[in-house]
């Protein structure tokens, strides 16, 4: 593997809460090298987003980034003092939201709130920064830009507001896009036509992606490396064809049997039994453990660090031979 | 690859918006305030042109006469034509009105910007401002300033800044506390920009509208207040005409010569009224749908 752009190792978030500290994010670490897109896939409450905020501090008020390193480009971040840290948000490193209908200013023209980043982030002029602005929405496939630029973002369908998002985030020329669900608030055509430009983008500008989601078949289509995260912790990873097709580690592996398949015809939708942990008091051993049908005695208590798997992939399952042989026995019909 | 394909689907939502324009004549209460203050406001500038007296020349020959050619609403006790004084008073008043709307709106809008964006100790330290402020009824502290400070209209203006703008403060620190959770303001600090930016150029347009709703209900409670320091000899000073004083000076000649008050203060409820409604019907337009 080339030098990664982004290497995020031990990323430590976590908010005080009334009943105690809740560590949101305990102990990820993830690399994403030039060009290339990584999925970030957990359920709710999984740490995902608050990793991907953690990388350039943009946490809640509770929460404090408490641990970690991020080495960006040379650079390392976690250094920097929050003057620091804003000159990379919006240049280096920019951020594409789930819902654009909150995430676009109800009261600004779309055309202005593109230029905004042009006009003061890079000292364009004002006409300069308007033109660039049309060019951007040209990129990301918005027709009719010069009539487009003058709407207000409730003027427009779902769809052309996340092009908006992007070219927004595209007008600082980043080298790395954080994308937070970027499309699960669309419908199934535009979320197809959204990941299609998110990957011809990459491709074109040579801009790496993060991607959370939790939908496993948009990660599958969109990125060439995933991270599968549970209770704050990054449990397995690796390049997204191989990981889906032969998870090892129970917890992608049931949430790959969770995923209803066409092609299959079950009785029952497959479901992972019991809930996420309360992260104030998380499980001792594997916070797995309590829903895990591979559970056991060893993995009631100790740790549980991502252990290298061959060239390059991880997982923190003690018994993924287990869990690989169930894979051969019952294979997991990668769909998407 | 410039043109990814973009289906008919996503043809453009172009609706509800142009609401302003359109609906601005359907809105009964905005036509009615509007039409009320506009034609004070046009007699008002065009004062030389409708009035044939000095708004202060007096004539102790022509005291205390009942409407005539002349004179269309009579002379008061010192023989000046009141349709005149009427008209100034109307120039003078509405000129202060606006003046002492305006500085505690942009001082109180800065403050609750300020308080509710950063909060902490600086929000902490505006709140016990306004709290002080707050603590004394409005019109005995706008009074008690004056006072103190001495007549005369820059110390009304002062008077009713340092009163006036904690209602502006707590509107638009409220709705900033309301509106920094947006994410359109996380997408915003996710572009790098500096909190000033933010501040101003995304935050302000936001929480704005409520304010100048206030604005205009306020300017009718100013405008009160104005008189009411004219009345109590503590406004403008004499002669220049003001409603205040003129309903002063008439009420030693309540019982023989009761248009002398009575005047000035049908001028007083129609401009207020016609403001009230105004404040109304923009804060109708404002709402949204």
């Amino acid at each position: 593997m080339t030098a990664p752009l982004l290497d995020a190792r031990d990323l430590r978030v976590e908010f005080t809460l009334a009943r105690g500290v809740l560590r949101a994010v305990d102990g990820a670490s993830f690399r994403v090298a030039p060009g290339e897109a990584l999925g970030i896939v957990g359920e709710s409450g999984s740490g995902k987003t608050m990793a991907l905020r953690a990388l350039v501090r943009l946490l809640p008020r509770a929460a404090r980034l408490v641990g970690g390193t991020v080495l960006f480009d040379g650079k390392e971040l976690t250094a920097l003092d929050e003057d620091g840290i804003r000159e990379i948000r919006g240049r280096s490193i920019a951020m594409v939201f789930q819902e654009p209908m909150t995430a676009l200013n109800p009261v600004m023209k779309v055309g202005d709130q593109i230029a905004e980043g042009p006009l003061v982030r890079l000292g364009l002029g004002r006409r300069a920064a308007r033109l660039r602005a049309l060019e951007l929405m040209r990129l990301v496939g918005i027709p009719d830009p010069a009539r487009r630029a003058d709407a207000y973002s409730f003027e427009l369908s779902g769809g052309l507001r996340q092009r908006v998002m992007i070219a927004i985030a595209l007008s600082g020329n980043p080298k790395l896009l954080l994308c937070d669900e970027p499309t699960t608030a669309l419908d199934v055509t535009i979320q197809d036509q959204i990941l299609a430009l998110l990957s011809s983008l990459r491709e074109q500008l040579h801009v790496s992606v993060v991607f959370v989601s939790h939908d496993l078949a948009v990660i599958a289509q969109t990125c060439q490396h995933v991270a599968v995260m549970y209770a704050g912790q990054v449990v397995e990873y690796g390049p997204v064809d191989t990981v889906f097709r032969e998870p090892r580690h129970p917890y992608t592996l049931s949430l790959l049997r969770s995923v209803p398949n066409v092609d299959v015809v079950r009785e029952t939708l497959l479901t992972i039994p019991g809930s996420p942990p309360d992260l104030a008091a998380p499980p001792s051993g594997c916070r797995f453990h309590p829903r895990c049908t591979f559970a056991q005695p060893d993995c009631k208590s100790g740790e549980f660090p991502l252990r290298p798997l061959g060239e390059s992939r991880a997982t923190a399952c003690i018994h993924d031979e287990a869990c690989a042989h169930d894979v051969r026995r019952d294979p997991v019909i990668a769909n998407g | 690859m410039a043109s990814v394909a973009v289906s008919a689907v996503e043809a453009p939502v172009v609706a509800e918006h142009r609401g302003f324009r359109q609906r601005w004549y359907r809105t009964p209460s905005f036509v009615a305030g509007a039409s009320i203050l506009g034609a004070i406001v046009v007699v008002a500038i065009l004062a030389p042109v409708v009035t044939w007296h000095d708004p202060v020349e007096q004539n102790l020959v022509n005291l205390l006469q009942g409407p005539s050619w002349s004179h269309p609403l009579g002379t008061d006790d010192l023989g000046r034509d009141i349709w005149t004084r009427l008209v100034y008073g109307a120039r003078t008043d509405l000129r202060i009105a606006v003046l002492a709307v305006l500085f505690p709106f942009v001082l109180g809008t800065t403050a609750g910007l300020i308080a509710g964006y950063f909060g902490g100790r600086t929000d902490t330290v505006a709140n016990w401002l306004v709290s002080v402020v707050v603590a004394f009824p409005f019109y005995v502290l706008i009074i008690a300033l004056v006072f103190a400070l001495g007549p005369g209209t820059r110390n009304i203006f002062i008077a009713i800044t340092i009163v006036g703008w904690v209602s502006y403060a707590r509107i638009v620190r409220g709705e900033v506390l309301v509106a920094k959770r947006q994410e359109y303001v996380l997408a915003a600090h996710a572009g790098g920009l500096s909190s000033a930016r933010i501040i101003g150029r995304h935050l302000l347009p936001n929480v704005i509208t409520q304010a100048v709703v206030f604005a205009m209900s306020d300017i009718v409670l100013v405008i009160l207040a104005i008189v009411t320091l004219g009345y109590l000899g503590l406004g403008v000073q004499p002669p220049t005409p003001d409603w205040g004083r003129m309903i002063a000076d008439g009420q030693t000649y309540l019982t023989t010569h009761w248009w002398l008050s009575t005047i000035p203060g049908i001028a007083i409820v129609v401009t207020a009224l016609g403001l009230s409604l105004l404040a109304d019907g923009i804060a109708d337009l404002l709402r949204p749908e």
